[in-house]
């Protein structure tokens, strides 16, 4: 999927959109939005009676005309809002179609023989082999082997990723692509159901269900439809014993201009373009529901590696024993290094050569040999010229040094704790029996990670710090992190009782996680984000999937979740606010012809009372076209306290709210009286 | 508007505040069954009460239950005062030997005290004896407003427990709000009404002869000379204190807190004013007190505070101004006249008591009145009518006034809830879907009501008969009437005969409907929000204890409650106080 910024006005998602407002018309799908709904059936009865109207020659021909088309213009408005955002998604589904072409499948069968069939024949269970160059037919997950997959089709990434049999890294989606070796695949899911199939299908909008929140809102808007309706059906008989009777164009331009159109016409959008929000940084939720539980997260709950931490850790200072030179322990450090390819491995070859100027040797030219990490030992080493180097955790050297007699220096210790109590790893080096040192491993927490999980705390936010460290080293990084909360030594079981912990006091959870053994929390958490690197059983637990695999992201998933609810608050606010201008608008018109001292509500001195009505219902269409951008792009989203967000939202979308439609009416009002239109 | 005018208001508002907190935290310990100084009086008669009616007070309800207890009850008592209405010629107490009272008065009568409306169609004097007033029309002053009382605190409860199906039992509520809190507060009250010359008797009336003779032209067109009058008598004080403590309204006499017998002085009529505000204004406490937030409490108080005051001034402002048909007269304020609209009104209590009354009596849904609506200055009589069509939620009814300004507040929450980027929450519940529906039910069925029959009335000759005035001052008799029985106040804009069969039933319906099809949505949202979690507050909460939530509220009530009926407004009192700058009147 192409991740590049689309621009908000695309000439191809504008035809598109225009074409598609007028598909929507249909009154069964006018109907799932009650308020625009009320509009449609005024337009109708309007333009009925227009004909009627212009056949006996009663009526105002010219302003009756303008507005019934005006009305229409409303619905039509409401629904090329909708299109837009539906367009968008559109466009992004096509692209992915294209990742979704037939591909020939190597089908293997239960002795071994391979069968070639086409990728939509293949059923769940099914076992495929892929080799370099070739598609991945569909959905699965790896059993055998490990190759580079390039993902771009669905991520936009174009580096390479690894794909093996077992672990955390094993499921590969359809449609993506074998760069390297050959590969087993038992297929997880049937066509039509795959990944990259309801991935389409979200974007499209095609299975796009109403949100507890756009329901609840819904009511709302149809309950004040149904008040304002009450208003003016009821306002005919008062106007009658008054003597001054309305036309229905008069009446029904009142009704559409009272009921909330522009939150009622830009409702359906905002909920589109959130999810769109949300698949532009790459993050697929598998319902609408879970990216307003997203805006609603009391905890997040985060992997201390790779999410707080840039996941390995790096050497960052050599502690020589008494009576050790710190060149002599980095040395001994770096050469037991030499073969070890961990990124911790290598920060110790490195720090070496920055700190002493001692060059990485070659291990071919030193005729060494290289002792490997083994569960037994825990140690890792190298023998080389005579010297027998070793490094380890502290209770594997204490050990390894008692087999040959001797024992640790107290002063080793006591550099081992002060590592261990400032959050770092301690590695003991020794050579031939005697301890050289500690290199102090140290986990580095990412850049601007202080400053965001402020920022979570300004907004309410809590974050807890999930890791397998012990509670020394856990506390000392959540400090440095500035995380609120750790969960130290953490196993699965304990992730899964701190959501339920937290979720019996009421609050909502969200989690990032990969393995498996996450599924049962990621099922648990209301929000709980899979990264796409996962395993299928992740996958599915989780109510959103991150194609990029970015722990980090759940922090932005929570701001877009916010800014949708924002959205949807501010236009709502912001309608209802509108009502009062109008209402200075359209009852002084009404009503001034049989009694002139009416004029005194004409704040605005409008020109006369076909141009009010006409201004006011023009600015409520225009408006509606007018707010699309914000609605799609959503309104201004700093991670505030909530008094802070309410007080400026409300000054910006009450008050101005209020405002605006003052200064928008009075204009249209200079304008059209100025071309003559009333 | 005068110094001394002001000053007497700010007095008023420097009690009602002054008191909130120790009657709200009082009635707190009342419903939560803590102990209060009135426990070894009260104890054992509660006790007595549940023995005899077979009540068992440890027993919760859910609002379902909770909601048909008080159906039932109100059904009681309603039959009961139709039947004492009705068979008042052959009881006991009526030394006038008034006859039975009409199907369709004591049905209007019966539904209007039952809905703690207490509108009156009657001259009571003329129509009720004393055991009607004693018997049918006094417990209800009681019962209706203990009831208000008890849904109210249900409501409360309802903000206040987590993942409970239950509200508390009715019985008890309406028990402990009758002994501990009305029961009290009216006796004491009505002793002092009686030390001020509130009558108290069970006496036939008194004959006294005119000092001077008046002549009367009768509807024939005869003149006759009148030199006597009857002054009539009754049991006074003891009604008068639980109508306006339980904002009832319904007066012992016509004139009702006009008349020298039931608000002689001017203090009296403070104290009148005081109490109607006692129990709402120490409900916004007990609702702090209960959901853990006094804070929230106060927020809340300062929003009625706010929209008590926008009324007073300007009503207070609408009177204080000179006729402009009254050329070449002084009507300025001076120490001989009180200046300003003095028309309708007492001069015992002068123009500033006045309009703080009409505003206090609507603002709440008391209903009495000691100045005539009728009379006011269009804007004058605007306040109390848009005081009641904001669903008197400005400290409100007994009980009524705060769960309809909880309604609001749900409604507010949800509408600028979403604005701090959560789904919306209060005081830590999830307002969802359902909560949504019920509070659109309640606040749909008042304008309903009101606009709908008042749109009948205005098209239908019936409704047009009564009509003492036309053009826009007789759409505002009109409107005001059914605004009146639907929101439960009872406070009328003479001018409109309502004592025909037209205005009996249907004001009778609104009145009805108006309480009791308000309460049952009401209730729904109270039995959703008792089942649900309770999210704990954090910086990412939505603030309801901040004067922003204050302003917040107060719009949303503007907005919201009285747009419906600007249209309609507009051609009632608006559009009569330009015409009458204009020179016109009606």
């Amino acid at each position: 999927m192409s991740t590049q910024k689309r621009s908000l006005f695309d000439p191809a998602i504008v035809r598109r959109a225009s074409v598609d407002a007028l598909r929507k018309l249909h009154p069964r799908l006018m109907m799932k939005n009650p308020v625009m709904f009320v509009v449609e059936i005024g337009s109708v009865l309007t333009a009925v009676l227009l004909v009627l109207n212009t056949a006996t020659h009663t009526g105002h021909f010219r302003f009756d005309l303008q507005i019934t088309l005006w009305l229409w213009f409303t619905v039509l408005f409401a629904n090329f809002a909708e299109a837009m955002a539906e367009g968008r998604g559109k466009a992004q589904a096509d692209a992915l179609r294209l990742a979704k072409s037939e591909t020939t499948a190597y089908r293997v069968g239960k002795d071994d023989e391979v069968e070639e069939l086409p990728s939509s024949h293949l059923r769940v269970g099914d076992v495929v082999r892929v080799t370099a160059g070739q598609m991945v037919p569909g959905d699965g997950e790896v059993i055998n082997g490990v190759a580079s997959v390039d993902e771009s089709a669905i991520t936009g990434e174009s580096a390479p990723v690894i794909r093996e049999a077992g672990g955390d890294r094993s499921a590969v989606t359809g449609g993506t692509r074998v760069l390297s070796d050959v590969i087993l695949v038992r297929i997880t899911s049937n066509p039509g159901e795959t990944f990259l199939d309801r991935m389409i299908a979200l974007v499209e909008g095609a299975e796009r269900q109403k949100t507890p929140n756009e329901i609840a809102l819904n009511i709302l808007l149809a309950g004040l439809t149904i008040i304002f309706l009450l208003a003016v059906v009821t306002l005919q008989p008062f106007a009658q014993y008054s003597g001054a009777p309305q036309t229905a164009f008069v009446l029904i331009s009142l009704l559409v201009c009272l009921i909330p159109t522009t939150i009622g016409g830009l409702l359906s959008a905002i909920g589109i373009a959130g999810m769109d929000r949300l698949v532009q940084h790459n993050v697929l939720a598998t319902s609408g529901r879970a990216v307003e539980a997203a805006g609603d997260v009391n905890t997040l709950l985060l992997d201390k590696t790779g999410t707080i931490t840039i996941g390995n850790r790096q050497a960052t200072e050599f502690l020589p024993a008494p009576g050790v030179t710190a060149l002599q322990l980095a040395d001994a450090a770096q050469l037991s290094s030499l073969p070890d390819e961990t990124p911790e491995g290598r920060s110790i070859v490195v720090l070496a050569k920055e700190q002493y100027n001692l060059r990485g040797r070659e291990l071919a030219q030193l005729n060494a040999e290289f002792v490997p990490f083994s569960a037994t030992t825990r140690m890792s080493g190298i023998e080389v010229d005579g010297r027998s180097i070793r490094k380890g955790a502290v209770d594997a050297i204490a050990r390894y040094l008692e087999e040959h007699g001797s024992s640790m220096h107290n002063d080793v210790r006591s550099a081992v704790e002060t590592v261990a109590r400032s959050g770092g790893t301690p590695l003991v080096v020794a050579e031939n029996g005697r301890a050289l040192g500690v290199i102090h491993l140290k986990d580095v927490v990412k850049g601007g990670m202080k400053e965001r999980f402020e920022q979570l705390r300004a907004m309410g936010i809590r974050t807890v710090m999930i890791t397998g460290d012990n509670p020394l080293t856990a506390a000392a990084i959540a400090r440095e992190a500035g995380v609120d909360d750790f969960l130290a030594e953490a196993k699965p079981k304990d992730k899964m009782d701190l959501i339920k912990r937290e979720q019996a006091e009421g609050k909502l959870v969200a989690m990032t996680g990969d393995g498996t053994n996450d599924a049962p929390a990621l099922a648990q958490a209301d929000v709980g984000v899979a990264m796409n690197s996962g395993t299928q059983a992740a996958k599915e637990a989780g109510n959103m999937v991150d194609l990029d695999s970015n722990p980090t992201k759940l922090i932005e998933i929570v701001a877009i979740g916010k800014q949708l609810l924002m959205t949807r608050g501010a236009l709502t606010t912001f309608s209802i606010a509108n009502d009062v201008a109008k209402y200075f608008a359209i009852i002084p018109a009404m009503f001034a012809g049989v009694f002139p001292v009416l004029n005194a509500l004409n704040i605005m001195h409008l020109h006369n009372s076909e141009s009010a009505v006409l201004s006011a219902i023009i600015f409520n269409a225009l408006i509606i076209i007018g707010l699309i951008p914000l609605a799609l792009r959503g309104v201004s989203y700093r991670p505030l306290s909530a008094a802070a967000l309410l007080q400026r939202n409300l000054l910006v979308y009450g008050v101005g709210g209020m405002i605006v439609p003052f200064i928008g009416i009075k204009l249209i009002d200079m304008l059209i009286t100025a071309i003559h239109l009333a | 508007m005068s110094l001394n005018g002001w000053l007497q208001i700010a007095l008023f508002i420097a009690a009602v505040l002054l008191l909130a907190k120790p009657m709200g935290t009082y009635m707190m310990r009342v419903f939560d069954r803590r102990g209060t100084w009135l426990d070894p009086l009260l104890l054992p008669c509660e006790r007595l009460l549940y023995r005899v009616c077979g009540i068992h007070p440890e027993e919760e309800m859910a609002w379902t239950a909770y909601v048909v207890s008080m159906l039932v009850f109100s059904a009681a008592s309603l039959l009961l005062t139709y039947l004492v209405q009705r068979l008042q010629h052959v009881l006991p107490l009526n030394p006038q030997h008034l006859a039975a009272v009409p199907a369709d008065l004591a049905f209007n009568t019966a539904v209007s005290f039952t809905t703690n409306t207490n509108w009156q169609s009657y001259v009571p004097e003329t129509t009720m004896s004393y055991l009607t007033q004693m018997l049918a029309l006094v417990p209800h002053n009681f019962w209706s407003a203990a009831v208000g009382l008890a849904l109210a605190i249900a409501f409360i409860r309802g903000i206040a427990r987590r993942e409970m199906s239950t509200l508390g039992n009715f019985w008890v509520d309406l028990t402990r709000g009758t002994l501990w809190v009305l029961l009290p507060i009216s006796a004491v009250f009505a002793l002092v009404l009686v030390s001020q010359g509130v009558v108290q008797n069970l006496k036939p009336y008194d004959t006294v002869k005119l000092v001077e003779a008046q002549k009367v032209t009768g509807a024939d067109g005869k003149t006759t000379t009148v030199t006597t009058q009857t002054i009539a008598q009754g049991p006074v004080a003891s009604q008068e204190a639980i109508k306006m403590l339980g904002t009832n309204g319904g007066g012992f006499f016509n004139a009702n807190s006009a008349h020298p017998f039931e608000n002689p002085t001017p203090l009296t009529n403070f104290l009148q004013m005081l109490s109607i505000f006692l129990i709402p204004a120490g409900l916004t406490v007990t609702l702090g007190q209960m959901v853990g937030s006094p804070r929230h409490g106060w927020a809340v108080l300062a929003a009625m505070v706010v929209l008590w005051f926008a009324g007073t001034f300007t009503s207070f402002w609408a009177e204080s101004q000179v006729n402009p048909q009254l050329t070449h007269v002084d009507q300025h304020v001076s120490a001989t006249q009180a200046g300003g609209n003095m028309e309708g009104k007492e001069v015992r209590f002068g123009i500033a008591n006045s309009a703080l009354f009409a505003t206090v009596t609507t603002d709440a849904s008391c209903g009495a009145v000691n100045a005539m609506h009728d009379s006011f200055t269009p804007l004058g009589g605007l306040v109390p009518l848009t005081n009641i069509l904001l669903g008197e939620i400005v400290f409100g009814g007994v009980g009524s006034g705060m769960y309809g300004m909880l309604v609001f507040v749900i409604v507010a929450v949800f509408i600028a809830g979403l604005m701090v980027g959560r789904t919306p929450e209060y005081l830590g519940k999830k307002i969802e879907a359902y909560d949504v529906q019920m509070a659109m039910l309640y606040m749909l069925i008042f304008p309903l009501i009101i606009l709908a029959l008042a749109a009948v009335a205005v098209r239908l000759p019936a409704g047009l008969a009564g009509l003492a005035n036309h053009g826009p001052h007789g759409l505002s008799e009109i409107l005001y009437a059914y605004t009146s029985a639907t929101g439960n106040n009872g406070s009328a804009f003479a001018g409109l005969s309502a004592n025909t069969h037209w205005y009996n039933f249907s004001l009778g319906v609104a009145m009805f409907v108006g309480r009791f099809m308000m309460i049952v949505p009401m209730m729904a949202i109270a039995g959703n929000l008792a089942a649900k979690k309770i999210t704990p507050a954090s910086a990412g909460t939505f603030p309801v204890t901040t004067p922003l939530f204050t302003v917040l509220l107060t719009g949303v009530i503007v907005i919201v409650g009285a747009l419906t009926f600007f249209p309609v407004l507009s051609l009632g009192p608006v559009l009569e106080h330009l015409l009458l700058r204009a020179g016109q009147l009606f």
